[in-house]
């Protein structure tokens, strides 16, 4: 009896249960043991006896270790069954030979296996600290795996909605031809002012867009009055005022206005875009000409000896950026000549090319 | 006779450096021929960075516009440039001015003594060697001998010229 251990009575991984034979009493050598009523498990590795009356007493000895067992007549007794404790014996007997725990040995109960009892009770300190680690990474890239299909889903959505304002886009335009072209310019700026990007503008950059050119065509129109008014020149700054003013409703990107008058050229408009030395930009008229500008800008300092911009805007009605502009022209070209002092900045004929 | 300021003198923008490279080229030049001609006139070999500044050429007082201190070595690089200036140390603040550059000293020299040979009498310096520094006419006589027209010789009690 000594041989018999207290076990939890399960098995291991690579046990096999064999036969279990209910109604088995356990002797203790030619005494009976306290063990009365039971049952019997016979697996691969070991013979297992539980207490039916009382499940948690059970007690097992290893098949390894069971060198040598007989046949005793039964005793007297209604639960026994001699048929059954035959096939058990016959069964102990077949195990006993094939031995086959020893092929698939029982595994230790290692004490960090999380699927064993023993094991739990022992996982504190370290081995408690790096599993946590692991279940916190493994929530981690959960999280992160969510993260990225919640990404993809609004990509998705995304596209969508560009691709439907695109087709309606196109539908408005197939379906009524040449005359909402117009229209087509307002849907877009429309969706431009609700944070869609404007699809069409995405196509082309630099060669020129559907939507620019009809723009610019649409600014030839309205710039050429106030350009006349003010001599032909104008800020691009004064430019998108105006037709900011004058649209109301559908407001003019910058981005949109620049890329417009960029094309002002290619569609033989009489209008040009210019980018000053200082980075300043204007509108001009194509009749409009450098060399009167500054012929004239020469004559304005001559007479009065020497010109401020602030004075020259005022002579000719200008705005200072502007009149600056033309002023630092003539310098660069070397019509004028300038004196810096903390008076200011004052333009003076350039005496030094003209007398000797 | 009292110095004679040119055009540019009076004129506000020559107290500017212009930006345009073309009128810059011949503010310059202006204000290299302008600073020469002053030496020239005061007699003056050496120059301050310091004194410069406040020098009637340098300040127009009467205009209220004076040159800029960079833009005040930007002339005398000219100068240095052209030969008529040399930079007496690194930090450049003193100069020596050559309103007339040593070529030049040695052929006047050279000339001089050519006529008071034929002459042969005695030679007193004619009235444009006079204030001539000694480290000038050195370098004078050096250039000379470079061009074969004379020697420098060492006699017992200094320094020698001989002509040829």
């Amino acid at each position: 009896m000594d041989r018999f251990t207290w076990s939890n009575g399960l098995l291991e991984m690579n046990e096999t249960l064999v036969i279990q034979q209910r109604g088995v009493k356990l002797y203790d050598g030619e005494d009976k043991a306290k063990l009365d009523v039971g049952i019997a498990l016979l697996s691969t590795h070991q013979l297992i006896w539980r207490d039916l009356k009382n499940h948690e007493c059970c007690i097992a000895i290893p098949l390894s270790q069971i060198i040598y067992f007989e046949e005793q007549a039964a005793g007297i007794g209604k639960s026994q069954d001699p048929i059954l404790l035959n096939f058990l014996k016959e069964r102990l007997t077949e195990e006993l030979s094939q031995k086959r725990w020893e092929s698939t040995p029982m595994s230790q109960p290692i004490p960090t296996a999380t699927n064993s009892q023993t094991g739990r009770t022992r996982a504190v300190g370290i081995v408690g600290i790096e599993r946590k680690i692991e279940e916190r990474r493994k929530e981690t890239e959960k999280n992160i795996s969510e993260v990225r299909r919640e990404i993809r889903w609004r990509e998705t959505r995304a596209k969508e909605m560009v691709e439907l304002s695109r087709s309606i886009a196109n539908k408005i335009k197939d379906k009524q031809g040449d005359i909402t072209e117009d229209e087509t310019i307002r849907f877009k700026s429309y969706l431009l002012s609700m944070g869609i990007a404007n699809p069409v503008t995405r196509e082309t950059h630099g060669s020129g867009t559907h939507y620019h050119l009809q723009l610019a065509k649409q600014l030839g129109d309205i710039l050429l009055a106030p350009l006349e008014e003010r001599g032909g020149m104008m800020a691009l700054t004064e430019v998108y005022c105006l037709v900011n003013r004058a649209r109301g409703m559908e407001l003019l990107s910058p981005e949109d206005l620049v890329n417009a008058c960029k094309m002002f050229e290619s569609l033989k408009q009489p209008l040009r875009l210019r980018i000053f030395d200082s980075g300043v930009m204007v509108v001009q008229l194509q009749s409009h000409s450098e060399e009167e500008m500054i012929s004239s800008a020469l004559d304005n300092v001559t007479d009065k000896g020497s010109l401020t911009a602030e004075e020259f805007a005022k002579l000719l009605g200008l705005s200072v950026l502007l009149s600056k502009e033309r002023l630092l022209l003539a310098e660069k070209m070397g019509h004028l000549c300038r004196d810096d002092s903390v008076e200011g900045l004052r333009f003076y004929p350039n005496l030094f090319n003209s007398q000797a | 006779m009292s110095f004679e300021w040119p055009w540019q003198y009076n004129f506000p923008p020559f107290f500017t450096l212009q930006p345009n490279v073309d009128t810059r080229q011949k503010q310059l030049a202006a204000w290299c021929s302008l600073a020469l001609s002053y030496c020239r006139h005061h007699k003056l070999y050496t120059l301050g960075i310091m004194e410069v500044q406040e020098c009637p050429v340098f300040n127009h007082k009467n205009i209220d516009r004076k040159l800029s201190t960079e833009a005040i070595l930007i002339v005398f690089e000219e100068l240095r440039k052209k030969g008529n200036l040399e930079w007496l140390d690194k930090n450049k603040t003193q100069c020596l001015v050559m309103w007339r550059r040593p070529e030049e000293w040695g052929k006047l020299i050279y000339q001089w003594v050519s006529r008071s040979a034929m002459v042969n009498s005695c030679n007193t310096f004619p009235p444009e060697f006079h204030g001539l520094e000694e480290w000038m006419l050195i370098r004078s006589l050096q250039a000379l001998q470079t061009d074969g027209k004379a020697e420098v010789i060492t006699m017992d009690d200094g320094k020698g010229v001989k002509f040829f």
